[in-house]
């Protein structure tokens, strides 16, 4: 209930407005649905993406220009227009997008700021858009046969949007795609390993940022029915950023926040500080720069979770998940057939060889340990089987093809899975969403399906394979907890949950048992020679040595980079050069 | 178009781009050692001319309240710190060089007018009152957030840049101001003349290139802000304290944006929000460079300043289009031909 609360009560402000708001302030709400439409793309872009950009009003004078010129010039209809502008932002989005987003975070915003001045200069000297006085006559907006031209009519028509876009961004965040996009802040290596193509989440959500800004730039063409290049300022970029950031960046209610804070502020600061100052001029800039350092100083997460703090009643956890039909499963090689064969693997860091000719294979319904001291290079190993860090040379084979040059996200899809030995999860997100990222591959569905809630017959199906594995590992007590909330030995039974989730044939486990009481080391030693009997790959890297010789059917050790032993855990137990690298020579 | 356009735009564009060169090098190595990406750049660049210009018209800049606001915040921010832990002793030295400091530079300026001092300590004077400026910027905006992550930064930058920018325009108005210039010297090169402001400010440029090369490579706080550059954490179990290696290099940056201000001055007519596009072409200078190559920023700067002169001719009121939109040509070549290996932050 508490979820829905803000929306239900939106929804009573947008339809009771007009009744009490004078004339004003309709205007002023107005531009504050106009804006928080915009901040809400940055929300998704920055706040929960990890990206960012100055350059939205550039995208909003995209859609605003658009529809201005094709109405005016050509005497299209507003509706027809609209579908331009998004084709026409969508596409100068995706160019953009392609460049910028493969590079360094940093990068992305760079580029914003540059072609943000670069388009308004545009705009302000194309003489075809009308220069710096802009162009007039742009015609209002008919719906349903109602004529929009009233600033009062208009109002519904913008929030009736922003409700809209707020009901997609939320349901998008709530489904397959957008536990993709979630896990794009601080999660990529991880994603990408449980078969996610960040590239594309990064991709998709710059698109829907800059659609949503260049649907605010059309509304705001038909509602001043006039447009000129000011209000697509890089100083108006950067202002809605302000917006996100105040409000609350991970929010998506933080931008209607932000957007009205900032809106009446403004409005407040431009009457009073040129009285104060004895001058005129912009001077709330000085105000907005000096509060958002501060912002960012003391409340980085802007103002929404402290309102959120404020509101009576706890967060809830729990849910009850839908029943749901089990996802199909990949047909298991037969057992003692080769899964994985390295051979003669090399892995340099400059002049430094962590990997010297390694060279293990693993078959389908076998347990194998790779064990060594610290250092030996078994995690190099790790990341070089699963594409993490390709190998510098050597061969490395998987179900009989060759993959040591592909990516760590289609050696995941063809069936191999693995966890990390620092753990990988989003700390913020349920488990049960965390595992639900390892069934990532085993659904399909796409961004505007999220959005339109038209996926949830395959969400159910993924959520309730995730909470399968979350009891199978025996978490189901914390299927609902923060990830970051569990112990430290928990979280990897959660990843082993999450590689579980993507259905494998392989597994590929780092130091599984590191952290876990003895009951729970059996439990897992238990799950691990089930798995075995199904028929799984096991790969398993591991110091507790008990564990290990219990549970393995042959054992490689490392040392150095290069291969000391390999045999059966009895053979290499007594093998005097293992026991001379684990315990020291005997002088 | 004659061979004596083409050296003129020439000139032009070298000037502008050996001032597009500094500033690209102020900001790779604010980058490099506080992964700040320096917006407020250009706000030291106009303000640099702005005081100058004031001090020659004899008035007292604004940018003195703002020093003593800054340094008063500053003594307050380090000062309760100080109290807290009881190091009283370093007390004095911190308020005479945020408090005492500002103060003695105001009393100056109240004491002496400043218009009728010589044009090389006006100069000073204006260094005096903005430089200082950097460190406290730093210290107020940045160091509490020296761990943030580089996106968290930039945002801050972008506010810093704000917020000065209207200071600016409080501090000096809307209207544009050109300093008279430092020589009426003036050459002819085939046919073209050549004017000696642009010879000072190539020579002033390359004088303090190299004076920047000196320091990195000869003196032991160059090599600590290198050695922070390279490895943050590695740089501070050496001792060398990260928030010394921010001031240090917020200084530098500081006073080659008020360098470069002083010495674009005469050339254009700066306003109080000129900078930013200023400070913006050696960010498209420093970005050919990759954010890292000091070499490979200064020549992209460089070709900034031509491609800007000679777009001028042809289309002026596109200039600005054409030389930001050459960054996107620039960052797909860069795109193209780096590996980009996924660093993970938060």
């Amino acid at each position: 209930m508490k979820r829905h609360l803000p929306l239900l009560l939106l929804i009573a402000l947008v339809v009771g407005g007009p009744w009490f708001l004078s004339d004003f302030g309709v205007t002023l709400a107005n531009y504050i649905g106009l804006y928080a439409i915009v901040a809400l793309g940055l929300v998704l872009l920055t706040g929960i993406g990890g990206l960012t950009s100055f350059g939205q009003a550039a995208f909003v004078g995209l859609g605003g220009y658009a529809t201005t010129y094709l109405a005016t010039v050509h005497g299209w209809s507003p509706w027809f227009n609209l579908l331009v502008a998004l084709a026409l932002t969508g596409a100068v989005a995706y160019a953009i997008g392609f460049i910028t987003l493969r590079m360094g975070g940093h990068f992305l915003p760079l580029a914003t700021i540059a072609w943000g001045i670069s388009l308004y200069y545009l705009f302000g000297n194309l003489d075809m858009l009308g220069g710096n006085t802009g162009m007039t006559g742009v015609p209002a907006v008919t719906l349903f046969g109602w004529e929009l031209k009233a600033e009062r009519h208009f109002y519904y028509l913008i929030w009736l949007v922003l409700l809209l876009a707020i009901v997609g961004v939320r349901n998008l965040l709530d489904s397959r795609s957008g536990r993709a996009i979630r896990a794009l802040k601080g999660g990529v290596v991880m994603a990408e390993a449980c078969g996610v193509n960040t590239a594309q989440a990064k991709i998709v959500i710059f698109l829907i940022a800059a659609l949503l800004a260049a649907v605010s730039g059309w509304l705001y063409a038909h509602l001043q029915r006039f447009v000129n290049p000011t209000p697509f300022s890089l100083t108006q970029g950067i202002e809605f950023l302000f917006m996100a950031v105040i409000g609350g960046i991970g929010h998506v209610w933080g931008a209607v926040i932000g957007a009205a804070l900032v809106t009446i502020t403004k409005q407040w600061l431009q009457d009073w500080l040129p009285q104060l100052l004895g001058q005129s001029g912009n001077f709330e800039i000085i105000v907005f720069g000096i509060v958002m350092v501060l912002v960012l100083q003391r409340a980085r997460q802007g103002l929404w979770p402290v309102l959120l703090r404020l509101a009576p009643g706890g967060r809830e956890h729990r849910r009850t998940l839908p029943a749901a039909e089990p996802l199909p499963r990949r047909t298991l090689p037969e057992a003692g057939s080769l899964l994985l064969e390295a051979r003669e693997v090399t892995k340099r860091f400059g002049g430094l060889a962590a990997n010297q000719k390694m060279s293990l294979t693993v078959s389908a319904g076998e347990i194998m340990a790779l064990i060594g001291p610290n250092g030996a290079g078994k995690s190099t190993m790790f990341n070089c089987i699963s594409g993490i860090s390709p190998a510098s040379e050597g061969e490395i084979a998987f179900l009989g093809e060759r993959i040591e040059q592909t990516s760590s996200r289609e050696i995941a899809s063809r069936g191999m899975s693995r966890t990390f030995q620092h753990v990988r999860l989003l700390p913020q997100m349920s488990v049960l969403e965390n595992v639900a990222i390892g069934a990532h591959m085993r659904g399909k569905s796409g961004t505007l399906a999220a959005a339109l809630r038209l996926d949830r017959n395959e969400e159910a199906r993924l959520l309730a394979e995730a909470a399968r594995q979350i009891e199978r590992v025996g978490l189901g007590e914390h299927m609902f907890d923060p990830a970051g909330s569990l112990a430290l030995g928990k979280q990897r039974i959660v990843e082993i949950a999450r590689v579980l989730a993507s259905d494998p044939c392989l597994i590929l486990l780092d130091e599984p048992a590191a952290g876990l009481r003895y009951l729970e080391k059996q439990a897992l030693a238990e799950l691990l020679r089930k798995l075995r009997a199904e028929g799984m790959g096991i790969l398993l890297v591991e110091h507790d040595m008990d564990f290990v010789m219990g549970l393995a059917d042959r054992v490689v050790v490392m040392e150095f980079g290069e291969k000391l032993a390999e045999g059966l855990p009895e053979e290499v137990q007594q093998n005097p050069m293992v026991l001379e690298a684990y315990l020291g020579g005997v002088e | 178009m004659d061979l004596q356009i083409i050296l003129l735009l020439g000139q032009d564009g070298i000037t502008n781009g050996a001032i597009y060169a500094l500033l690209a090098l102020a900001l790779v190595l604010v980058f490099a050692v506080t992964r700040v990406i320096f917006i407020p750049q250009g706000e030291f660049v106009a303000f640099g001319a702005l005081t100058l210009a004031a001090l020659q018209a004899g008035k007292i800049p604004g940018t003195v309240w703002l020093l003593l606001v800054a340094g008063i915040t500053v003594a307050l921010l380090d000062g309760i710190n100080l109290l807290r832990e009881r190091r009283f002793s370093r007390l004095p030295p911190l308020l005479l060089a945020n408090i005492g400091f500002p103060l003695a530079c105001a009393g100056i300026l109240w004491l002496v007018p400043p218009g009728g001092l010589p044009l090389w300590a006006q100069v000073v004077l204006a260094m005096v009152l903005v430089v200082p400026l950097g460190p406290m910027l730093y210290r107020i905006a940045f160091q509490p957030l020296a761990s943030a992550p580089v996106l968290v930064l930039l945002i801050v930058s972008v506010a810093v840049h704000m917020a000065m920018m209207g200071l600016g325009l409080l501090f000096f108005g809307a209207e544009g101001s050109r300093t008279p210039s430092f020589t009426e010297l003036s050459f002819e090169i085939a046919g073209a003349p050549l004017q000696g402001q642009t010879i000072l400010v190539v020579l002033a440029s390359a004088i303090l290139i190299a004076g920047l090369y000196f320091f990195f490579e000869r003196t032991l706080y160059g090599k600590a802000l290198r050695a922070t550059a390279m490895n943050r954490t590695g740089a501070r179990l050496m001792g060398i304290s990260a928030s010394m290696a921010g001031k240090l290099s917020f200084t530098l940056a500081a006073a080659v944006g008020v360098f470069s201000g002083i010495l674009i001055a005469p050339i254009t007519t700066i306003y109080y929000d000129s900078g930013f596009l200023i400070g913006l072409k050696g960010f498209v200078g420093a970005i050919i460079g990759g954010l890292a190559s000091y070499p490979v920023a200064a020549l992209g700067a460089l070709l900034v300043g031509l491609l800007e002169s000679y777009s001028s001719f042809w289309a002026s009121a596109f200039k600005e289009v054409i030389v930001f939109t050459l960054i996107i040509p620039v960052l797909l070549w860069r795109s193209l031909t780096s590996k980009h290996v996924e660093e993970e932050e938060e």
